[in-house]
């Protein structure tokens, strides 16, 4: 149970990332260390300027889709970004950028929310795993 | 997310302290045990009450 969950983070839809949040929240609540890559669309959700605004759902949602996220959320769910908060407030959460993405994207370290603890390769986030499960979403 | 309110919760306590978790989440019964399981912490009281779950968990 000490393993290291450590999370790839591809898809930029609200939904695929508050399933991450839960996986994150879930593993630092049990004391779980946590590292979370970020890539492309993911590490786009990230951006200061736009990490609350609506990303979508994954096209298998659907309006029925769109209408159960809603429903949710109207009830009190947190936004994903504000369960990642929770977790970290909990310890053992890390979250880097890939570099790759942020050349793809043009972004700057500074233009990241400051959920993002940093920039890594994807040869520091292996050592971070060690032997790890590595999870890609 | 109990489990994470419970984590959260837990962190404040004083060793041997005890806190009441109130959740609507059916998962939450699996959950909170299994959370305690892992963590070490103790599940001192376990009940439901129409829609309402209520667990006491105690600081180890």
């Amino acid at each position: 149970m000490d393993e290291s969950l450590n999370l790839v983070l591809f898809s930029g839809t609200d939904d695929k990332l508050q399933a991450a949040a839960v996986l994150a929240a879930g593993a630092a609540a049990l004391g779980k260390p946590v590292n979370i890559f970020l890539q492309y669309w993911a590490l786009d959700a990230f951006r200061a300027a736009r990490i609350g605004l609506d990303h979508g759902l994954a096209a298998e949602a659907g309006p029925a889709g769109r209408a159960a996220v809603d429903a949710l959320a109207g009830a009190g769910q947190a936004p994903w970004s504000a369960t990642l908060r929770m977790a970290k407030e909990l310890g053992g959460v890390e979250i880097q950028a890939c570099s790759l993405s942020m050349d793809l994207l043009k972004l700057d370290a500074g233009d990241l929310d400051p959920l993002v603890d940093g920039v890594e390769g994807v040869t520091a986030f292996y050592l971070n795993a060690g032997d790890g499960q590595i999870v890609f979403i | 997310m109990p489990i994470v309110k419970t984590a959260q919760a837990v962190r404040t306590l004083a060793s041997g302290a005890a806190v009441e978790l109130l959740a609507t989440d059916p998962g939450s019964t699996k959950d909170v045990a299994a959370w305690c399981r892992v963590t070490g912490h103790e599940l001192l009281e376990q009940s439901v009450e129409g829609t309402v779950f209520r667990f006491v968990i105690r600081r180890k």
